[in-house]
């Protein structure tokens, strides 16, 4: 049963049946925040695009006034789209880019089932329907308080939906033979060259295929054995 | 032969480590393949069949990888086609007529037997409330301006409904967005308070059931019952059904909170949303049809009693018909295929 592992950041761990288990790093309440307001951001935008252009054209001066008299045009036109835009917005976006939406895309986030699976039509919606409780009392409250207490980082609509927001993994490419090729030549110089300009070259090329050297000084024996690697290339 | 048992365990892993590294046309299709079948269909059955077996190329590669070069591109490029292609495996088959024709036809009347206790109490505690509106307001007429904002007090007191002459001010289709907005997010929010252990539903179906009981008292001492209950007929047969419906729903909620049915209380407390869910959608549906009523008839002066009452109860039976609640061809507790609580991955 998938169960998650507690740690600084904790993951999804996902059980399968060819015995090769997934873990999927879970996002916490800053990722989802970050994700919460660049939507939020956008659909304001959108709404207030609407309102402000479809008003204009509906009073045919310059004018954002609602009209004194209720008019089925104005709501039609102008109130409900905006409307729509605004409170819709997640709803529709999730459902269609499969759990994603603009500000979790640049968060780098997506959602997903308990599975590890994309989450269906009626997950989605249920999540999206227990905003309502989430939403209160003010700017989501309830649920940034379930975010921040539960061990998962959940609101209330996922622990209904069953889903939860995970990190989503970056592309990556695989080496090919020219990159063995850049590899094995620098290996061919590497004792002709000055430990600086060696450890400089081989960082920004390993860097480049996805070893990650943070403060921790990598060594020469460490970078070569890994440029080694590189230079067998998958290809061969 | 003699050569390969010389081996030393580096050199064993070096030359399975070179026969792994052959196979990157392999992971690069099958990451291809799930890619393209995660956006749409199958183009075949060999298409389809041809993703499972990479799905266990890709964990099989993934585990040498994650031995041998633990620290490579290579095994994060099997990581990511792996996630990718069991998120693909595990997605829900996309048959949108038939999830949607399973949904009304097999799944809502379903869920209607399912939740037949719980209707039976929200309507029982509606009317309970209802009628402990109208005794308060009839005994103590002051209580009233709980219920009521002074506008409509105003109004009746001066002899008429606060819906008289409605039309002439709000059109009839901006009346009935307003309304069937309003009745829409009042019956999901009653669904969704289920969450606070079933009180918040408990407390909206009290409320509304108190606000009709008083305002029938209060318009009854004014002589406008009658009037009241003329304005009511065509809509609120099923609305007020609704809101006993949408409170069945999160009584559910509530239920599998306080008295956990499936193992944990997070598990029940998703199966049950899931599961009452569904009923929400025919909910809204409904208030639909009962909005554009309230707009466009209810107000309207000069209409018969009869033909509100034949719309009303009209209505009311097409719900009826709708829900399917005697059904016999339904299996009460059927799994969605739309609103299905996620299963667990087989165990190992």
């Amino acid at each position: 049963m998938p169960t998650t592992r507690s740690r600084a950041t904790p993951e999804l761990l996902l059980d399968s049946v060819t015995g090769v288990d997934l873990a999927l790093p879970v996002a916490g309440a800053g990722a989802r925040c970050y994700a919460f307001v660049i939507d939020w951001l956008i659909r304001a935008i959108l709404f207030a695009a609407w309102y402000g252009v479809a008003a204009l054209i509906y009073n045919g001066r310059w004018s954002f006034a609602a009209p004194l008299n209720p008019d089925p045009r104005w709501f039609v036109f102008v109130v409900a789209p905006a409307a729509g835009t605004y409170f819709l917005y997640h709803m529709v976006l999730e459902l269609a880019l499969q759990g994603r939406t603009p500000g979790k895309r640049m968060a780098g986030v997506h959602i997903v089932a308990r599975d590890g699976s994309t989450p269906g039509v009626g997950a989605l919606l249920t999540r999206n329907v227990f905003r309502l409780v989430d939403s209160l009392p003010l700017f989501y409250g309830i649920g940034l308080v379930a975010t921040l207490v539960t061990k998962d980082h959940i609101r209330i609509g996922d622990m209904a939906a069953g889903t939860l927001l995970a990190y989503e993994r970056t592309d990556v490419a695989l080496p090919s033979a020219a990159d063995a090729e850049i590899a094995g030549d620098l290996l061919s110089r590497w004792s002709s060259l000055t430990s600086d300009a060696r450890q400089h070259l081989a960082i920004e090329i390993l860097s480049r295929y996805g070893y990650e050297y943070g403060s921790t000084a990598a060594t020469d024996a460490t970078l070569r054995a890994q440029l080694e690697r590189l230079s067998r290339g998958p290809t061969r | 032969m003699t050569r390969a048992r010389a081996q030393t365990p580096t050199q064993r892993d070096e030359a399975l480590q070179a026969a792994l590294l052959q196979r990157t046309e392999q992971w690069q299709s099958a990451a291809a393949r799930s890619e393209r079948l995660s956006r749409e269909r199958a183009a075949n059955l060999a298409d389809a069949t041809q993703m499972a077996d990479d799905y266990r190329l890709l964990a099989h590669d993934l585990a040498r990888a994650r031995r041998l070069m633990p620290d490579s591109r290579v095994r994060q490029y099997l990581e990511a086609a792996y996630l990718r292609a069991h998120a693909t495996l595990y997605r829900e088959a996309s048959r949108p007529a038939e999830a949607l024709l399973s949904l009304f036809r097999v799944e809502i009347p379903a869920v209607v037997r399912w939740l037949t206790p719980h209707i039976i109490w929200a309507t029982a505690i509606f009317i309970l409330t209802v009628g402990a509106g109208y005794w308060m307001v009839h005994t103590y007429p002051d209580l009233i301006s709980l219920f009521a904002s002074p506008d409509l007090i105003a109004t009746v007191e001066h002899g008429q409904l606060w819906t008289a002459g409605i039309l002439n001010i709000v059109p009839s289709s901006v009346l009935s967005l307003q309304i069937l907005t309003n009745n829409i997010v009042v019956s999901l929010f009653a669904y969704c308070a289920g969450f606070v252990f079933g009180l918040g539903t408990l407390y909206i179906l009290g409320l509304n059931g108190l606000m009709l009981g008083a305002v029938f008292a209060f318009t009854g001492q004014h002589g406008l019952d009658g009037a009241l209950f003329r304005f009511i007929v065509p809509h609120g047969c099923v609305e007020l059904s609704v809101m006993c419906l949408s409170g069945a729903a999160g009584a559910a909620v509530g239920e599998a909170l306080i008295r956990p049915a499936h193992g944990d209380r997070m598990k029940s407390f998703q199966v049950a949303a899931l599961r009452s869910g569904k009923l929400l959608i025919a909910c809204a549906l409904l208030l639909v049809g009962s909005g554009i009523i309230e707009g466009y008839l209810s107000p309207r002066a000069g209409i018969p009693l009869w033909l509100r009452m034949a719309v009303g109860v009209g209505y009311w039976l097409a719900m009826i018909a709708f829900l399917r609640p005697f059904a016999s061809d339904v299996t009460p507790r059927t799994e969605s295929t739309v609103f299905s609580p996620v299963t667990p991955a087989a165990p190992r």
